[in-house]
């Protein structure tokens, strides 16, 4: 596996650079982060389209919430900490309740967010987000998923997350990957076990399934890239097919994509089920490698949770 | 103004009161003290200030306003009624299960609002949105919107009234209801705002103070408004909590009370003999 040569954000404001010419309802807002979002590019071509609050994330929120109320669609900028904990209330109302059409994009998140620590470091973010109704909550693999879904954003009539990663991410994709917001992605048929991972963890399921393979256990892989719409379908499908299931994801295990996973088969199709991710704790200044073997988000991690939900299956 | 003007605006002013203290009191419970409070104003705005249409409740180009404290929903709910935008019996149902008509203003549900309030500061900073777009569209419209004064004391407020001075937003005009209590006592006893017209002005706003229950001052100062270029105007009514209502007015239990029949009936009467 390789890494992209190009941060995702830099796709990220390319492909909202291009859809600002075809769409004049696209405006930015911005809360004193524009250098840590790349958006700066964005500014130089619209700049008049570019409303910097300061900082003042809970007023970025609700003015944007006021744009899309008079027509535009607003993207708004920030941290994911930020963007959900700090700003949750306005999110909630100013936006959600109000059925308003604003996208909302966090950057860095997790243990990606490396050492800004763990102020900055949400492992919750999701889990917010999710508990509201009529959100979208997406988070992109890579460049090529990112382009593809793009366009899926800006048409939908609603609030979306966009949880970004900033840097470059793992070449999971290629261009001719076709990817539907809301519909999960099989990156490897399996038998043995389901492997349900999100943003930065797919490519170590990935190499996790590789592993398994050695030791005799067909894994399946699936990207779940929309954790809210879940993708039941091809959830219940793969588990029944599999019978043991494993999620992974850089956040909290409480709330996210190990959640929604778990409690729809609980009430669906119970099979035996581990989460990986963040066990309950805060985060704390690293590099992501450093991070990610501390909390064990890694490949091994997925193999060890895959093994025991087969054992548990018997 | 003109005389008949005046007593129009009066007249519809004082019509709010009896309806917001029909609905309220039918109900038995409700944010009578601060819904009292707006009655003038909301004449003003909706009887002589606002370019909007009830037939064309969605203009493209209307003025919009949003009542940030959104609690005063019922005061609006009665104006939107007398004005076309909903059918009077409508104001029977606040309140009551699946109304169009919630304590607290929301835009998917009724006609007319244009911005979903409750959760204080944030409807504000949307009306800041507003104007924000109708600026970078070059319309020819304004933002109105009403803030409470106990609302005032929400940090996200300030952050608005920052970037407000800030993009001088001079397409949006503000008011206070500045009735000087809140739900647990006197603002000044509470947190307290005062110097308010100098925090404005160091917000970068234009700041008039008006009698809040005189609809000839209220109009001149939004006419005042318009002439200033640059700057957002902020229109500070000196109002009393509950105005109108021998039982609640300028008590600070006002803010949410229960109300019988015989209060509300005879509320109603005292304010029709006024009229005569």
């Amino acid at each position: 596996m390789v890494k992209e040569d190009r941060w995702l954000r830099e796709t990220y404001v390319d492909l909202l650079i291009e859809a600002a010419k075809e769409d004049e309802r696209i405006v930015i807002l911005e809360a004193d982060l524009m250098k840590a979002a790349g958006t700066a590019r964005f500014m130089e071509a619209y700049p008049e389209r570019t409303i910097n609050v300061g900082i003042a994330e809970a007023n970025m929120i609700s003015v944007a919430a006021g744009m899309s109320a008079m027509g535009k669609i607003p993207f708004t900028h920030t941290f994911t900490p930020f963007a959900t904990r700090r700003a949750c209330d306005q999110v909630t109302l100013s936006v959600a309740y109000a059925g308003l059409n604003v996208k909302l994009m966090g950057s860095d998140p997790g243990v990606t967010a490396e050492l800004n620590g763990g102020t900055h470091m949400s492992m919750e973010d999701v889990s917010i987000m999710r508990n509201i109704p009529g959100m979208v909550i997406y988070e992109p693999v890579d460049s090529a998923q990112l382009k593809s879904i793009f366009p899926q954003i800006l048409e939908h009539n609603g609030p979306v997350y966009i949880r970004l990663l900033r840097r470059n991410a793992e070449q999971v994709f290629s261009e001719n990957d076709s990817f539907t917001l809301g519909k999960g992605f099989r990156i490897k048929e399996g038998k043995g076990v389901s492997i349900f991972a999100t943003g930065i963890m797919v490519a170590d399921a990935m190499e996790a399934a590789k592993e398994l393979e050695t030791m005799g256990i067909d894994a399946e892989v699936i990207n779940i890239h929309t954790i809210k719409p879940l993708d039941e379908e091809l959830v219940l499908e793969s588990a029944k097919k599999t019978g043991a299931v494993v999620t992974a994801e850089n956040h909290n295990i409480i709330g996210a994509l190990g959640s929604a996973v778990s409690e729809y088969l609980g009430e669906n199709y119970p099979v035996p089920v581990k989460r990986v991710g963040v066990m309950d704790h805060f985060g704390e200044v690293g590099f992501t490698d450093f991070l990610k073997e501390k909390y064990g988000l890694t490949k091994e991690a997925i193999v060890k949770a895959a093994v025991e939900v087969i054992e548990r299956k018997r | 103004m003109l005389e008949k003007k005046k007593l129009e605006l009066e007249a519809k002013a004082n019509e709010i009161r009896k309806l917001t203290i029909q609905m309220i009191g039918e109900l038995g419970t409700g944010h009578i003290g601060g819904a009292l409070s707006l009655c003038e104003v909301l004449s003003v705005l909706y009887f002589d200030t606002l370019n909007i249409d009830p037939q064309n409740a969605k203009m493209e180009d209307r003025d919009r306003f949003v009542l940030s404290k959104g609690h005063g929903g019922p005061a609006l709910y009665a104006t939107l009624a007398l004005k076309g935008f909903l059918p009077m019996e409508e104001l029977k149902t606040l309140n009551r299960p699946n109304t169009k008509l919630p304590s607290h203003c929301d835009m998917r549900l009724t006609n007319g609002i244009d911005m979903s309030t409750g959760s204080l500061g944030q409807g504000f900073s949307a009306a800041c949105g507003m104007a924000v777009a109708a600026k970078l569209d070059r319309k020819d419209l304004y933002i109105y919107s009403v803030i409470g004064d106990g609302e005032s004391q929400e940090g996200q407020i300030w952050e608005a009234a920052m970037l407000a001075g800030s993009r001088q937003l001079d397409n949006f005009i503000a008011f206070t209801d500045y009735n000087k209590m809140q739900l647990d006592g006197y603002i000044e006893q509470v947190n307290g705002l005062e110097p308010l017209n100098k925090k404005w002005e160091a917000f970068g706003w234009h700041v008039q103070s008006v009698d809040g229950h005189n609809v000839e001052q209220i109009q001149h100062a939004i006419d005042n408004a318009k002439k200033i270029k640059g700057k957002p105007s902020m229109i500070l009514l000196d109002t009393i909590k509950g105005m109108g209502g021998y039982f609640c007015e300028n008590l600070v239990a006002s803010h949410n009370m229960n109300i019988t029949e015989d209060m509300w009936k005879k509320a109603v009467n005292l304010l029709e003999k006024e009229e005569m």
